[in-house]
């Protein structure tokens, strides 16, 4: 590990990125805080403080939605985190096989999300999909339009065909890095597959897979388009999470008011599991 | 390379082709035979959708747009975030680690949220509708990212060749660009793809702020949902062109990305 | 524990090897007895590393094989050869304990919990690792982590062979002597092979029972230290053993005598017969500093004059640099003795001296 260097003078360094990113978001923010204490509907700009995130707190749609956001979270974490790493361990090293895995791995992270919402859509169904039509075609009764464990089961299967990749990549990039020597010394201690991948491939993966948590959770606690496109939130709400809550709200009844201060809570969940990962993790790491 | 290994990876790519291919498939159909019935190859295989797509200007601006302002994206990302990611490898300075957490936030917030400020923001400096008010807007979240997978790489650089350079006699620019550059190149190359790849597929803010002169494909593809229903085949060929410039980044990077990743932090 | 004999063994990177400078390993054939203590000792990039690997299994030979015991080994795996290796840098699972390190190939072979504790004590201690035994691995100095290093190759004892790559050059000077004399000690009571690679002869003749020395590939002299010192079978073998090595002067035979330049050295017939009956061009003499006798008056017979050059004070002895019809010679004399100002008399003791045909040594009991 390298010693860091006490220098005020790297501010420089950082201040084109501090100009930049606080163009983007400090402005937006600010009028978003703005809003949210304001009542906007009335012209007369009516200051009305926290009256809004009360309100926003107490809707039981709002915190069905939420309660779904975390599932439906959780269940991608749960699911892409495992699978990118075992993708991983998988690939191959070297080689042209090596390059066309890379290729084939990065396709379903280059497609505009509302085209991955579409190819499900049709994909899934039963007459003219070919996910639906086998499903159904081994008696399996499966209809995502109409059934709702269908509908989560579709959504929760394009998002780990969408996304794994992004795990699978960073954990693959990350293995690469651990010089022969650690595998041959490996050997020499007997050690088993397992006790490899535990001692030598996880811990030198831990700083990848801290992003890709975080980029798994930040990203499914966000996603909009895939799901709106594949169920429109259905059946009923039953994959309806907290984007389209949220953005129902702003577009649809023209409530910025609230719409703006559940934008704040909902920022304000990310960044509170985010932190609270990222020094669990940052701890853990001093302690050693 | 074992049998399970291969069975497995071969398992996983079928998975990720399947879909995949049927996105082709659809790009060869007509909507008549899309939406009439399950068949595995187009009965009448058709290029029609493609032809659509290259003769009308309208439609590959947009994929000539996106480029552009991704293109732009990613250069302002790579040129802002390389030194910030130095300042935070090397040195510690007053509130470094509150800024670099607070970058991360910054990708934390939902788009939505951004769209209308945004929308005003630059339209009050007359930047509305063009690409580099996407490519920096796009900057709120590819920078953050950036700075962060960079930092790592940096980490993992031992001060012992800055200083050794020093002593010779480098001055900062010279041993940045000559020595340290060369040095984290996987970094750069993963780095490039996760901004293309975030930018390329971004549709609400570039939608957003963008008209008629700047307008990116994902936003001209919705004109394939008109009043009669969707226009499947055309919607799933420009699906399918959307895929290959991606696919061209990757294959230039892919040693980078084998190169390994080699963060400091374990 | 077993006997290494590596049978007809040579090793190219190359995949179609031409000359013999295409070899990193040139034909050999070789034993290593069970129990002993070995030094593989050469300059870099004399193939050393290249067949410490072989041995070890983590590298196949092009050509030839290895055999364990009789049995040949060529395609198993290290762990399957039940050898130990040490690397040149530390190796150490970061996320563990020094305690779990050294205990961790302990049991991935199955060994009861009280035997692991009673080992990994033992080798801490030998190793002086004690206290840090519940240290995190990756907390340690590069030293600290290459004891552990080791001491993940010691802690077996039932190993086929355990195999050293050049193992203490991250190790502090006045620390690499106290680790030195711990191997031998480990090596003592355990009475397992080792195999130590190295470029440093101290080290070797510190370790090793014997030494194999190597030069570009070839092992040319196997044997204790004293005699690599006292009889070395090849030229490179006198320059590279010894501070300072071997003096070595091409020579031409005219009649019974070795000659360069205008200086006859007298040499036993056996000697000149021999060296004739080879027919080569290549003919040289070599006489260590050691054994070189220097005097500022002329002996009863065979000295020569030569002039001085240099002298280098060393503390307990001196190494004089002198010039014999051009011919730079280097004589060691000990603290006490005078030393010649400008002229001195040189004599080559008959019983010292060698003579090489080809680069190999001729010691007139061929015919």
């Amino acid at each position: 590990m390298n010693v860091k260097i006490q220098n005020n003078k790297a501010w420089f360094l950082v201040l084109p990125v501090l100009l930049l990113v606080a163009f983007s978001a400090v402005i937006p923010l600010m009028t978003v805080v703005n809003y949210s204490v304001q009542d906007i509907f009335d012209q007369s700009r009516v200051f009305v403080g926290t009256e809004w995130y009360r309100e926003v707190l107490n809707d039981p749609r709002l915190q069905s939605s939420l309660l779904r956001q975390f599932i439906f979270s959780g269940a991608v974490l749960l699911i892409e985190i495992p699978l990118g790493i075992l993708v991983a361990l998988m690939m191959p090293t070297k080689g042209r096989m090596a390059s066309v895995c890379l290729v084939v791995l990065a396709m379903p992270l280059l497609i505009p999300w509302s085209v991955v919402g579409t190819i499900w859509q049709i994909f899934g169904r039963a007459d003219i999909g070919l996910m639906g039509a086998f499903l159904n075609g081994i008696g399996i009764d499966y209809n995502y339009a109409s059934n709702p464990m269908d509908a989560w089961f579709t959504v929760l299967l394009m998002d780990v065909w969408h996304w794994t990749s992004l795990v699978a990549l960073l954990c693959y990039s990350g293995l690469r890095s651990i010089p022969d020597a650690y595998y041959q010394a490996a050997n020499i201690d007997q050690a088993s597959a397992w006790a490899i991948f535990r001692y030598i491939q996880l811990p030198k993966l831990q700083s990848v897979l801290v992003i890709g948590v975080l980029l798994r959770f930040m990203d499914s606690f966000m996603i909009y388009a895939e799901p709106f496109v594949l169920t429109g939130g259905g059946p009923g709400n039953s994959t309806t999470f907290l984007s389209q809550t949220l953005t129902k709200m702003a577009i649809g009844q023209f409530d910025l008011g609230p719409a703006a201060a559940f934008s704040l809570v909902y920022f304000l969940i990310v960044l509170l599991v985010s932190w609270l990962f990222f020094t669990t993790i940052t701890h853990l790491d001093n302690k050693k | 390379m074992n049998k399970r290994k291969i069975f497995g990876i071969s398992l996983y790519i079928l998975f990720l082709v399947l879909p995949i291919y049927w996105l082709v498939m659809m790009s060869f159909k007509s909507n008549e035979e899309i939406l009439g019935s399950l068949t595995y190859w187009p009965q009448h295989f058709s290029f029609e959708n493609y032809m659509t797509i290259f003769t009308d200007p309208s439609w590959y601006m947009g994929y000539v747009n996106s480029m552009i302002y991704v293109v732009m994206n990613v250069i302002i990302t790579l040129l802002t975030a390389l030194p910030a990611a130095y300042a935070f490898s090397r040195y510690r300075f007053l509130g470094d680690k509150p800024l670099f957490f607070w970058l991360l936030t910054n990708k934390m917030a939902p788009p939505a949220v951004f769209l209308l400020p945004f929308f005003q923001l630059y339209s009050s400096v007359g930047l509305f509708d063009t690409h580099i008010a996407v490519a920096l807007a796009h900057c709120l979240f590819s920078v953050p990212l950036a700075v962060w997978i960079l930092e790592g790489f940096m980490s993992g650089v031992p001060t012992e060749i800055d200083e050794t350079a020093y002593i010779d006699g480098y001055s900062f620019p010279h041993f940045f660009i000559k020595i340290f550059l060369p040095m984290i190149r996987s970094a750069i190359g993963v780095t490039a793809f996760f901004s293309f790849m975030f930018s390329w597929v971004e549709l609400l803010m570039a939608r957003t702020l963008t008209s008629i002169h700047a307008k990116p494909i994902g936003a001209i593809m919705t004109r394939t949902i008109g009043g009669e229903g969707v226009d499947w085949g055309l919607l799933a060929a420009a699906g399918v062109l959307t895929i290959i410039p991606g696919c061209l980044v990757v294959w230039f990077v892919r040693n980078h990305i084998a190169k390994g990743f080699a963060l400091g932090r374990v | 524990m077993a006997e290494i004999h590596l049978q007809a063994l040579a090793h190219s990177y190359l995949d179609a090897p031409k000359s013999p400078s295409d070899y990193a390993i040139r034909e050999m054939n070789h034993v290593w007895n069970q129990g002993g203590a070995y030094a593989l000792l050469g300059p870099s990039g004399c193939g050393k590393s290249t067949l410490l690997n072989i041995i070890s299994g983590l590298l196949q030979p092009s050509h030839g094989s290895v055999k364990f015991d009789g049995k040949e080994v060529n395609q198993l795996s290290p762990s399957a050869r039940n050898i130990a290796q040490v690397f040149q840098f530390p190796v150490v699972y970061d996320s563990m304990s020094v305690f779990d390190n050294l205990a961790f190939p302990l049991r991935n072979l199955g060994y009861t919990k009280e035997r692991v504790t009673q080992k990994v004590n033992e080798i801490a201690n030998v190793l002086e690792l004690g206290d840090l035994l519940r240290r995190r691995a990756n907390n340690l100095t590069a030293d600290e982590k290459q004891k552990v290093s080791m001491g993940r190759g010691l802690v077996r004892d039932d190993v086929s062979a355990i195999l050293f790559d050049e193992p203490l050059t991250v190790i502090d000077p006045h620390l690499k002597w106290k680790l030195r004399r711990k191997l031998k000690q480990i090596h003592e009571k355990f009475n397992i092979t080792m195999v130590y690679v190295t470029h440093d002869q101290l080290e070797a003749s510190t370790f090793a029972d014997k030494i194999a020395l190597m030069y570009e590939g070839k092992i040319v002299q196997f044997g204790t230290p004293q005699a690599l010192f006292e009889e070395p079978e090849h030229t490179f073998v006198g320059y590279f053993i010894g501070s300072p090595g071997m003096n070595i002067i091409e020579v031409t035979i005219k009649g019974t005598a070795a000659v360069f330049n205008d200086t006859h050295v007298p040499l036993k017939p056996a000697l000149v017969e021999t060296a004739k009956a080879i027919a080569s061009s290549n003919i040289k003499i070599g006489i260590r500093p050691e054994f070189v006798r220097v005097s500022d008056t002329p002996f009863d017979e065979g000295s020569y004059v030569a002039t001085v050059l240099d002298v280098e004070n060393l503390g307990t002895y001196k190494i004089l640099t002198l010039s014999l019809s051009g011919q730079r010679i280097k004589a060691r004399l000990e603290e006490d003795q005078r030393v010649p100002e400008h002229t001195a008399h040189v004599q080559f003791p008959e019983q010292y001296l060698k003579v090489y045909v080809d680069e190999y040594l001729v010691k007139g009991d061929e015919l």
